[in-house]
C-alpha cells in the first residue's frame, strides 16, 4: 500500500529535524520550513518517513495510506 | 477599439437602482412575487444543479454540486453561513447587493436551508460594511416580525471581523464557534463538521440572490444569459483608469473591451488589467482586450473571475509598484500561523519594494521567482496560494519592468499607481 506524508501547516514551527531524517522526500525553504516531493513514499524509504514523523517535536508529520482529498470549500 | 454595444442583463439588480437604497420585504415581494414553496430537499438541489450557477465568491465552485454535498452529510441539522464579509479590497458588489436587495439574498438562504435540510442561517457581514449590515439587520427583522404559516428558519447576524482571510469558509465557521477568524485545518471539512459541530453551507451572498430567481424563473431562464460557456449574469466591480468606476451586473461572457466601455470607457491609455482581486491576476491588455470574462475561458487561460474584480491599470504606472503594494496588504493578511505564508509572504513582498524603489539586491529578482514557486498548497488556507498566483501573474506581465528595475534599479514609469481601491 502506498504510503504519503501529511503536515500539518498550522503545527509545523520550522525546527527541520523532519528533512534531516528523509532528505529524499523532504527539503527546507528558505526560513527552515518543510517542502514535501510529491507523491507517495519509494518502499523503501518508508521506515526512514516513520521516524521522521517520530521525531517532530510538535507532532506536525503523519504517515498516511491513502492520499487525503485536499478539497476546499 | 470596442465594437458591440455592452451586453448588460439586469437580473439580481433589476428593478430600482442601487442608488434608491434599500428594497423593502413589501416591495420585494411586490416586485417579485412571493418565494415558490420548493418542499422537496431534491428539487432544491436539482433545481441549482440544472442553471450551472457558479460560486460568485471566488473559487467558482458549482453551487448545486455544493448542495449536495452538503444535504449528503446533514438529517435537518445543517446550518447555512451567507457569507457578506467581502473582504477583497478591490471588490464592493457584495455589499452593493446587501444594501439593495437583501431580501432577495435571504429568498436565496432560506432557498439553501431548505436544500441542504439547515434549521438555521447565520448571515456573516463585514463589520465594515455599515451600510450593508444595518441593511441585512432590517432585512432580518422584517421578516421576523411577519406571521406566516410556515415557521421560517431562524436567521442570526454576526459581524465578520477585518482581515482578508475573515471571509474564508473555515475562518468565517471557526470565528462563529469561537470567535477566532483564523482558517482552520482541513479535513475535518465544514461540509461535515462545521457551525456547532454541524454539517455548515457557507455560500456567497450573490450566490444566493442568483439562486433565489432561479427558484423563481426556472435554470432554463438563468441559462438564457451570458455569452460563452459559462451562463448567466454576474455582479462585477469596475475599478482603475475608467470613467465611471462601479459596480455592474454583465452577461457573463461579455468581453473586457465592453466592460470598459460600459464604464464610460479608458480615462486614459491603459496597459494592464487586475482579473479576479488581489486573489486573481494581471492580464496584458495587449493579449486581453477581446477576452469574454467568461470562468471557464479565463481558467483555460490560468486566470481567473474570482469575486469579479476589473481593474484597470493605466499605460503611465509603474505595475512593480502597483504589485509591491498588493503583496504587502497580502503579507500583512496572513493570519501567521503557518511558516511558509507568515514568511514567505512577507520576503516576497519586502523584495518587491525594495526592487519598485531602487533599491533592489542584485539577486532579488533570481530569489523571488524561486519562492514564489514554493509556497503554493503550504498554508492550511488559500491565501498564499493566491498571494503567489497574484504575484507570478505580475512576473509574467510586467518582466520587462522587474529587469529594468534589478538591472537599472529605475522606473520606466513616471509615476506610481492608486487605482485600486
Ligand atoms: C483568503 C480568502 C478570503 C475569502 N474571502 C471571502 C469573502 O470575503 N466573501 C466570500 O463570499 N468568499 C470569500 N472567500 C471564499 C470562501 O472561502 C467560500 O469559498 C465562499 O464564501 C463560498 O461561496 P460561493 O461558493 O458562493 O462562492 C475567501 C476565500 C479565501 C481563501
Ligand atoms: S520536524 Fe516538524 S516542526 Fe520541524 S519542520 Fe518538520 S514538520 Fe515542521
Ligand atoms: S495559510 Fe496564511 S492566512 Fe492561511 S491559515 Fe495559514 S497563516 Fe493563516
Amino acid at each position: 500500500m502506498a504510503h504519503v506524508i501529511t503536515i500539518d501547516r498550522i503545527r509545523c514551527d520550522g525546527y527541520g529535524m523532519c528533512a534531516e531524517l528523509l532528505p529524499e522526500m523532504i527539503e527546507l525553504d528558505d526560513w527552515g520550513y518543510p517542502i514535501l516531493r510529491a507523491g507517495p513514499i519509494p518502499h523503501q524509504l518508508v521506515s526512514h518517513a516513520r521516524r521522521a514523523v517520530d521525531v517532530c517535536p510538535v507532532l506536525a508529520l503523519r504517515l498516511r495510506t491513502a492520499v487525503p482529498a485536499n478539497a476546499r470549500s | 477599439m470596442s465594437k458591440a454595444a455592452p451586453r448588460n442583463t439586469a437580473r439580481v439588480l433589476a428593478g430600482p437602482p442601487p442608488s434608491a437604497g434599500t428594497e423593502s420585504l413589501k416591495d420585494h415581494r411586490a416586485r417579485l412575487g412571493p418565494m415558490p414553496q420548493v418542499r422537496h430537499q431534491e428539487d432544491a438541489v436539482a433545481l441549482l444543479e440544472a442553471s450551472g450557477l457558479l460560486g460568485r465568491g471566488g473559487a467558482g465552485f458549482p453551487v448545486g454540486k455544493k448542495w449536495r454535498s452538503v444535504a449528503g452529510h446533514a438529517s435537518g441539522n445543517a446550518v447555512v453561513v451567507v457569507n457578506g464579509a467581502e473582504s477583497e479590497p478591490a471588490s464592493s458588489k457584495d455589499r452593493t447587493l446587501m444594501v439593495a436587495r437583501p431580501q432577495l439574498i435571504l429568498d436565496g438562504a432560506q432557498l439553501a436551508a431548505t436544500a441542504v435540510g439547515a434549521d438555521e442561517i447565520v448571515v456573516y457581514v463585514g463589520v465594515e460594511h455599515t451600510r450593508a449590515r444595518a441593511a441585512m439587520a432590517h432585512a432580518i427583522a422584517e421578516r421576523a416580525s411577519e406571521r406566516s404559516a410556515r415557521r421560517p428558519t431562524p436567521i442570526h447576524l454576526v459581524e465578520a471581523p477585518l482581515g482578508y482571510v475573515a471571509g474564508e469558509a473555515s475562518a468565517a465557521v471557526h470565528y462563529i464557534n469561537a470567535r477566532d477568524a483564523r482558517p482552520t485545518n482541513k479535513p475535518p471539512r465544514i461540509s461535515e463538521v462545521g457551525v456547532r459541530g454541524r454539517p455548515t453551507l457557507v455560500q456567497n451572498v450573490e450566490s444566493l440572490a442568483h439562486a433565489a430567481l432561479i427558484a423563481r424563473h426556472g435554470a432554463e431562464w438563468f441559462r438564457s444569459a451570458g455569452q460563452g460557456q459559462t451562463r448567466g449574469t454576474a455582479v462585477i466591480t469596475v475599478s482603475g483608469s475608467v470613467t465611471r468606476p462601479g459596480v455592474r451586473e454583465i452577461d457573463l461572457g461579455t468581453t473586457i473591451a465592453e466592460v470598459a466601455a460600459y464604464a464610460g470607457g479608458a480615462r486614459e491609455g491603459l496597459q494592464a488589467v487586475l482579473l479576479g482581486g488581489y486573489f486573481g491576476a494581471w492580464s496584458d491588455l495587449a493579449e486581453t482586450w477581446d477576452m469574454p470574462l467568461d470562468p471557464v475561458a479565463m481558467r483555460a487561460r490560468n486566470l481567473s473571475f474570482g469575486s469579479g474584480v476589473v481593474s484597470f491599470l493605466p499605460a503611465d504606472a509603474c505595475g512593480v509598484s502597483a504589485t509591491a503594494r498588493i503583496m504587502a496588504f497580502m503579507a500583512g493578511e496572513s493570519a501567521k500561523q503557518c511558516g511558509p505564508c507568515l514568511y514567505g509572504l512577507r520576503a516576497i513582498a519586502d523584495a518587491t519594494q525594495r526592487l519598485a524603489i531602487g533599491g533592489g539586491r542584485y539577486d532579488d529578482l533570481v530569489r523571488l521567482e524561486r519562492w514564489s514557486g514554493q509556497i503554493a498548497g503550504r498554508g492550511a488556507c488559500g491565501l498564499p496560494d493566491g498571494a503567489v498566483a497574484f504575484f507570478q501573474s505580475a512576473l509574467r506581465v510586467f518582466s520587462a519592468e522587474f529587469r529594468l528595475h534589478q538591472a537599472a534599479r529605475r522606473c520606466s514609469h513616471p509615476r506610481a499607481w492608486a487605482g485600486v481601491a
